[in-house]
């Protein structure tokens, strides 16, 4: 039996007749015709399909729409602002901190979230933010990169990690700790 | 023009011979655009920004201007299938050639236009200039019909490396804005008018026959359900009432299931206990090398079968208008898999369209091919209506064709100086060369599933090289007088196998690698001194040297529970090298700290590019060797969520630091799939210095290690 579900998704609200148990990417991506959330899964395992849903970040593929009434809805599309790409987005690119990019919505979200609530974390805190979206190609590396220098604004102190390769010949450098 | 980036000899690139008429390669029907047409197809990988640049440096026009178009079987040049790390090397060197030669052609024009010296006149932003300044000339002003309907000739210089100002620096990826955005970009974002929605329930087992159909009632909105052998899928008008029907069919469908799988605890027993195809790959005997020989050792390793575990399940479009089929398909080779098609479904060739779109990333032959096939019969019940299919994770991980188990047995004997004489090596494997249309067979999972289908023949693995199939860096790059490398293709295939990133490359150096450290320890040499006194190519010395050097190698702490290892291949034997240095933390766990590489890939396109290949084939042999096996019992594949096909994650990754060994003078190769044996090796060596015992067997998880203490 369908019935009437009330959500603000990026800001508007909407009203969706659908199957309440329906997953509620399936309604993003569907029903609102955003492309931004992915399906990798379907049970919440990979963070392909990660969006904030009052402010949190979690998988949308194992949500059903009934549990999204009355909530407050960003997708990955959500964080412009008209033309203008969050911090995070744009140094996503700034790093070219993707490799097919499949990943990178929900990647992009969950650090949104992470900076929200710590607007200067540590490496070890990015990492533990993401740690419920996957990557296959292996691009974790710029992706921490990227989120570090969206939290410094983009400076050049933005990684206690080495700088990114985006403009170099060499990607990192072991300025830390060589061994010895 | 010994400097050119031209091939010698006046030989036109491959691909360019295959298809030489200019106009089939770049166009420039829309003003103030370069729209360059590859065979080649983006999937993460970043090719299509170098091949880009490539087209921008030969026809000096900036990057902006450049568009790739769709890869597709009705307008791209066909280059074959996406892999074995071939695109800059093939399309690249294919378009430059094209781009120079068309460039001349615009200028031959342009000089008889004004009656200018053709040789004095030069390009730039596309527009025609002379010493006097420009022209009011350019590419879009000129463009004529036929002026590019003409063949590539091979006498056409392209540009010296020396004055490349786009090409050989770091670009942007191109298609990164819309992936940062959440724009539909991907295939599975796709909808076209009165799109359909396909699911296939798979069988329950490799081997199972459906029996019966329990009378079901499907939820409205279901268009069609279809059954054909054991084929069994629905078609709705959207995909959440396509997945529930499936659920509900699913229950329904009676099957028959055999036990066919082998047991997952003895690989080696499966792979030595089979019908086998014999190949020597080399065969060079030195008998007074031999007879130099005071010590021998020898050595077993091994690699579960591993999964393609892209991020995205596979996915297809396909629509029937008449005779014609029109497919949408994420999958490496269009040209393959229309002739795949064609011949799977008794149609002509030019029956079949096939477009790429891209989808998640692409690590060798995954089930892209096969979801084609799926949307191909589904659309086939609705005429004029395109049906998308897209598998389940669980299918994705069950029914994709995954990289073959292997074993690799090694001896070696070494002289009174510790210096290697002897080596051979064999190595049993399934075989990677499982792509569709292999050996006039179409390879698509649904056909082995429909009435009157039947099973896919084991998988071939190419011709028997060190750089093809299992034996891909089987042969190792060290001095040795007296060498014997043998491959064992199995001919049973319960298992079904195909290419994964850098096929037998991943096995044949770890165990190399592996076995050099051994063999260094009876030598008493330090692993690096140890290969580098075998090593007489400069190019192999640098990066070991580099990767090394940067990495501390010769200064690494000696604490307790800490190891390094280092290991090294040039990939196939003749292409891009690579160094890798791993530390390894071994206390509760096993744990991946660092990661250093050198690789020189030649000349450098895109160095960015060729640094966030090289950053992710490391980290992805790092989770291939640390965590990833695939799973099963004696019936199926059980390993079908990322629960149970774990993956490194992001608090598991280690640091990597990538270095470029500059070789300008040297041609490009690829760089996707270097990183992947010696990343592996180095591991594995790290770890058993670690924890002072060799782990032969992959993964190198913490029970794997555990165990191999124990039994020391």
């Amino acid at each position: 039996m369908k019935q009437d579900i009330h959500v603000t998704v990026n800001g508007a609200a909407q009203t969706i007749t659908c199957e309440p148990d329906s997953p509620f990417l399936d309604v993003l991506r569907h029903d609102l015709g955003l492309s931004g959330p992915r399906f990798g899964c379907g049970i919440g395992l990979c963070g392909a399909c990660f969006v904030l849903i009052d402010g949190q970040a979690r998988s949308s593929c194992d949500l059903p729409a009934w549990a999204a009434e009355g909530k407050d809805v960003t997708t990955v599309e959500g964080l412009l602002d008209g033309d203008t790409m969050h911090a995070v987005q744009r140094a996503v690119i700034e790093e070219q901190a993707a490799q097919c990019g499949y990943c990178t919505s929900g990647m992009i979200v969950s650090a949104v979230a992470l900076l929200r609530g710590n607007a200067a974390p540590t490496e070890d805190e990015v990492r533990s933010a993401l740690d419920g979206n996957l990557c296959r190609c292996g691009a974790h590396r710029r992706i921490i990169r990227a989120v570090l220098r969206a939290a410094s604004g983009g400076g050049p102190e933005a990684a206690s990690i080495p700088a990114a390769g985006g403009r170099g010949v060499t990607a990192g450098s072991p300025t830390g700790r060589i061994p010895g | 023009m010994s400097d050119s980036a031209t091939p010698p000899g006046g030989v036109l690139p491959p691909s360019l011979a295959a298809n030489p008429i200019l106009q089939n390669w770049l166009d420039f029907s829309v003003d103030g655009v370069v729209t360059i047409r590859s065979g080649k197809v983006e999937y993460g990988q970043g090719v299509w920004t170098a091949l880009a640049q490539i087209a921008a440096e030969e026809l000096d026009v900036p990057l902006a201007r450049i568009r790739v178009a769709q890869v597709s079987t009705s307008s791209s040049p066909d280059e074959g299938v996406t892999s074995g790390s071939r695109s800059i090397e093939d399309s690249g060197g294919a378009l430059r050639q094209a781009c120079a030669q068309a460039r001349g052609a615009f200028l031959a024009v342009a000089a008889a236009k004004l009656g200018a010296d053709v040789t004095a006149m030069s390009v730039q932003d596309g527009a025609i200039r002379t010493p006097a300044g420009g022209t009011g000339l350019t590419y879009w002003s000129l463009r004529a019909p036929g002026l590019l309907d003409q063949p590539a000739a091979p006498s056409v210089p392209a540009k010296p490396p020396g004055q490349w100002s786009v090409a050989g620096r770091s670009a942007p990826r191109i298609d990164l804005p819309d992936k940062a955005t959440g724009r539909p970009r991907f295939l599975h974002d796709r909808v076209l008018p009165g799109m359909l929605f396909g699911r296939v329930i798979r069988p329950p087992a490799p081997v199972a026959t459906l029996d019966a159909l329990d009378d079901v009632e499907l939820p409205p909105g279901v268009v069609a359900r279809v059954r054909d052998g054991s084929f069994l899928a629905v078609i709705a008008d959207s995909d959440r009432v396509a997945v529930a029907a499936t659920t509900r069919l699913a229950r329904a469908a009676r099957w028959t299931v055999q036990e066919s799988l082998p047991d997952e605890r003895d690989l080696k027993g499966f792979l030595l206990s089979q019908p086998e195809q014999v190949q020597p790959v080399v065969q060079r005997a030195d008998d007074a090398a031999a007879a130099r020989v005071t010590v021998t050792r020898q050595a077993e390793y091994t690699r579960p079968f591993i999964a393609h575990a892209s991020m995205a399940p596979s996915c297809a479009i396909a629509r029937w208008d008449g005779g014609t089929v029109t497919v949408w398909t994420h999958s490496q080779g269009v040209f393959a898999l229309r002739g795949a098609l064609a011949l799977g479904l008794g149609l002509d060739p030019e029956q079949v369209i096939v477009h790429h779109v891209e989808g998640a990333g692409v690590y060798g032959h995954n089930a892209a091919d096969d979801a084609a096939l799926d949307a191909v019969l589904l659309a086939r019940q609705v005429p004029g209506r395109p049906v998308r299919v897209l598998w389940s994770r669980e299918d994705e991980l069950a029914w994709g064709p995954l990289g073959s188990a292997m074993l690799a047995r090694l001896s070696a004997g070494l002289d009174a100086a510790g210096r290697i004489q002897t080596w051979r090596q064999d190595v049993w494997s399934n075989g990677f060369i499982g792509r569709p249309g292999t050996g006039g067979e179409p390879r698509l999972l649904a056909l082995t599933h429909v009435a009157g289908g039947t099973p896919m023949t084991p998988a071939p693995d190419g011709p028997p090289t060190g750089a093809m199939g299992a034996t891909r860096n089987a042969v190792p790059g060290y001095d040795i007088p007296d060498l014997a490398v043998t491959r064992h293709r199995l001919l049973a295939m319960p298992i079904r196998t195909s290419s994964l990133r850098s096929l037998g490359a991943f096995l044949n150096v770890f165990a190399i690698e592996s076995f050099m450290d051994e063999l260094a320890e009876v030598a008493g040499a330090d692993p690096v001194e140890f290969r580098l006194a075998h090593l007489t190519d400069p190019r192999a010395r640098r990066v070991i040297e580099e990767a090394a050097g940067f990495s501390g190698w010769a200064v690494r702490p000696r604490d307790e529970g800490v190891g390094f290892g280092l290991g090294f291949a040039r990939y196939k034997g003749l292409s891009g090298y690579c160094a890798a240095v791993a530390e390894v933390a071994a206390d509760t766990g096993i744990s991946l700290r660092r990661l250093w590489l050198a690789v020189d890939v030649g000349r450098v396109i895109n160095p960015d590019g060729v640094l966030n290949q090289v950053e992710g084939g490391a980290i992805q042999s790092a989770s291939w060797a640390l965590r990833e096996r695939v799973r099963f019992d004696r019936t199926r594949i059980t390993s079908v969520t990322w629960d149970s096909y774990p993956i490194l994650r992001f608090t598991e990754v280690p640091e990597v630091f990538v270095r470029i060994v500059a070789a300008p003078g040297e041609r490009e190769t690829g760089a996707g799939e270097l990183a992947q044996g010696p990343v592996a090796a180095a591991i594995g060596n790290a770890v058993s210095d670690a924890v002072g015992v060799r782990v032969r067997d992959l993964p190198l998880t913490t029970e794997q290690v555990a165990r191999t203490i124990e039994q020391s």
